[in-house]
C-alpha cells in the first residue's frame, strides 16, 4: 500500500468510529431526554441517581460527618421560599403531631432534650443562608415516641393538609444534626417557617426540610416525596 | 517522498472524543443548574459590567426551568467525565507521554512567541515536538482544571459528607464560584481551540480523527 492509501484507510476508520460514536451519543441523548408533558425525569437518569445514593451511603455517609456550624453573628435573613402545605394559617393550639395512632402535643416534644445549632441552610436552587434552629433530635423523638421506628428503612412526613410530604432514609433521620425544630434564630417558629414544628435536616437540601409537620410514619416502603414526583433526586443528600 | 506519520495516539483520540460531548453536556446541564441561582457578575461594588447571564441569553438558549433535569444529567454524566479524565491522566503518566505535554522552563517564553506568531506578528515559530509551547501550557492547564472541576464539584455536591474538602476550597459558596469560573475557562478554551483547529486546516483535523498524516521524509 502507498502511504496515501494507508492514510486513507486510517482516516476512513477514524471517521467511521467517530460517526458510530455520534450515533451512540444521539441515542443516549434521546434516552435521557425528558418527555415534554412529564414532570419526572427519564428512568435511566433515576437509576444512576439511585446508584449514586448507594455509593454515598456505603462510603462517605457517617453520623460523624457534621455540617459546619457557625457563630450566631453569621446569621442572615432566611426568606420564605415555599408555602406548599402552609398556605393558610392554622390554630397552633389545636395542632397535634400524629405518630401512628398517637396524637402528640408540643409539651411531648418539649419534654425531650433541646439542641441548638447554627447551620448553613442549603436550598436546592444553589443558595444558602446561615440560620439558627433549635428543637429536639429526631433520633431522640423516635426512641421515645416510636419505639422500634429506628429499625424502619424510611421516615415519612406530611403537612396536616397532606399537600406537602417528604420521605428520608433512616441513617439521615438518625443523624445527630437532624432536628424537629420549634425555634428559629432564638424565636418560636413563625407560621411562614413552619410553626409549630418543622424538620431541619442539614444533611439534605431545603426541599426535605418540611414545614408544619402534621404526621410522621416509620416504614419499610418508601413514602411518597413531593419533589421526587417533580423530577428531583429522592436522596437529595449533602 | 512522503511517508505516513502517527500524529495522535489511538488512546489520546478516544479520550479526546469521549470528553468532547461529555464536557459539552456537563456545561449545558451546569447552566440548567446555575440558572436557578445566578448571582455571578463582572463588576465592582454597585457597578456591574456583565451579569451571568442576561435574561436574553436564557431566552435564546432555552436554558431555564429545568433544574431537576439539569441536576440529574450533571450527576449522571459526571461519572463519565471523571472516569475518562482520570483514565487519561493515568495513561499519560504510565505511557510517558506526559513528557510531550508538560511545559518545561522554556515554555512560557516560547508560548509568548507562538501567541505573537499566531496573531500575525513576524516572529518565527520556536522549534517544537508534538505540541508547541502554547499547546503544552494550555493542554496541561485544561487537564488540571478538569481535576479542579471534579474537586470543586464534589465539594458542592456533598458539602456535609466531604466537609473537609469544602472547607479547603473556602466553603460552600466559594466552591460554587470556583466551579463556575472553571467552566467559563472551558468556554473560553473552546472558542480559541476551535479557531486554532480551523486555522490549522483539514489535515490537522483529520489526524485528530484518524491519527495519521503524510510528511516529507527527512
Amino acid at each position: 500500500m502507498t502511504p496515501e492509501e494507508q492514510l486513507a484507510r486510517h482516516t476512513r476508520r477514524g471517521f467511521i468510529a467517530l460517526g458510530a460514536g455520534a450515533i451512540v451519543v444521539a441515542g443516549g441523548a434521546y434516552a435521557i431526554k425528558p418527555a415534554p408533558d412529564d414532570a419526572d425525569i427519564p428512568s435511566p437518569l433515576r437509576k444512576v441517581l439511585g446508584f449514586n445514593e448507594k455509593v454515598v451511603r456505603s462510603t462517605i455517609f457517617s453520623d460523624r460527618n457534621l455540617t459546619r456550624t457557625y457563630p450566631n453573628s453569621a446569621i442572615k435573613f432566611l426568606k420564605k421560599n415555599g408555602d406548599f402545605g402552609i398556605e393558610e394559617k392554622i390554630d397552633l393550639s389545636a395542632w397535634r403531631l400524629q405518630v401512628g395512632d398517637k396524637p402528640l402535643t408540643m409539651d411531648d416534644l418539649l419534654s425531650l432534650p433541646k439542641y441548638d445549632q447554627t447551620i448553613d441552610f442549603k436550598c436546592v436552587e444553589g443558595w444558602s443562608v446561615v440560620t439558627r434552629f433549635a428543637g429536639t433530635r429526631l433520633s431522640d423523638f423516635t426512641a421515645r415516641f416510636a419505639p422500634g421506628g429506628a429499625d424502619s428503612k424510611f421516615v415519612g412526613f406530611q403537612t396536616p393538609d397532606k399537600t406537602y410530604y417528604v420521605s428520608i432514609d433512616q441513617p439521615s433521620a438518625n443523624h445527630p444534626q437532624t432536628l424537629l425544630a420549634y425555634e428559629m434564630n432564638g424565636e418560636p417558629l413563625t407560621q411562614d417557617h413552619g410553626a409549630p414544628l418543622r424538620l431541619v435536616i442539614p444533611v439534605k437540601y431545603g426541599i426535605k426540610n418540611i414545614k408544619r409537620i402534621g404526621s410522621i410514619e416509620y416504614t419499610n416502603d418508601r413514602p411518597k416525596d413531593y419533589w421526587t414526583e417533580q423530577g428531583y433526586d429522592w436522596y437529595a443528600g449533602l | 517522498m512522503k511517508v505516513l506519520e502517527e500524529k495522535h495516539k489511538l488512546a489520546t483520540r478516544w479520550f479526546h472524543w469521549i470528553n468532547f460531548p461529555i464536557l459539552t453536556a456537563m456545561i449545558f446541564s451546569g447552566a440548567l443548574i446555575y440558572w436557578s441561582y445566578d448571582p455571578y457578575r463582572i463588576g465592582l461594588g454597585k457597578f456591574t459590567l456583565f451579569h451571568f447571564f442576561p435574561t436574553r441569553f436564557y431566552e435564546i438558549t432555552g436554558i431555564g426551568y429545568q433544574l431537576a433535569f439539569g441536576m440529574a444529567l450533571h450527576f449522571v454524566l459526571a461519572w463519565i467525565f471523571a472516569v475518562n479524565g482520570l483514565a487519561y491522566v493515568v495513561y499519560t503518566v504510565v505511557s510517558g507521554e506526559w513528557r510531550e505535554l508538560a511545559p518545561d522552563r522554556n515554555s512560557p517564553r516560547e508560548a509568548l512567541q507562538v501567541a505573537m506568531h499566531d496573531v500575525g506578528f513576524k516572529v518565527p515559530m520556536p522549534p517544537q515536538g508534538r505540541y508547541n509551547a502554547a499547546q503544552r501550557i494550555t493542554y496541561s492547564a485544561i487537564v488540571l482544571m478538569g481535576g479542579c472541576s471534579l474537586l470543586t464539584g464534589l465539594a458542592i455536591y456533598k458539602p456535609a459528607q466531604l466537609h473537609w474538602l469544602t472547607a479547603l476550597l473556602g466553603g460552600y459558596e466559594w466552591a460554587r464560584w470556583e466551579h463556575f469560573w472553571l467552566t467559563m475557562g472551558y468556554v473560553g478554551f473552546f472558542g480559541i481551540h476551535i479557531a486554532q483547529v480551523v486555522r490549522a486546516g483539514w489535515a490537522n483535523f483529520r489526524s485528530m480523527v484518524g491519527g495519521y498524516d503524510l510528511v516529507e521524509q527527512k
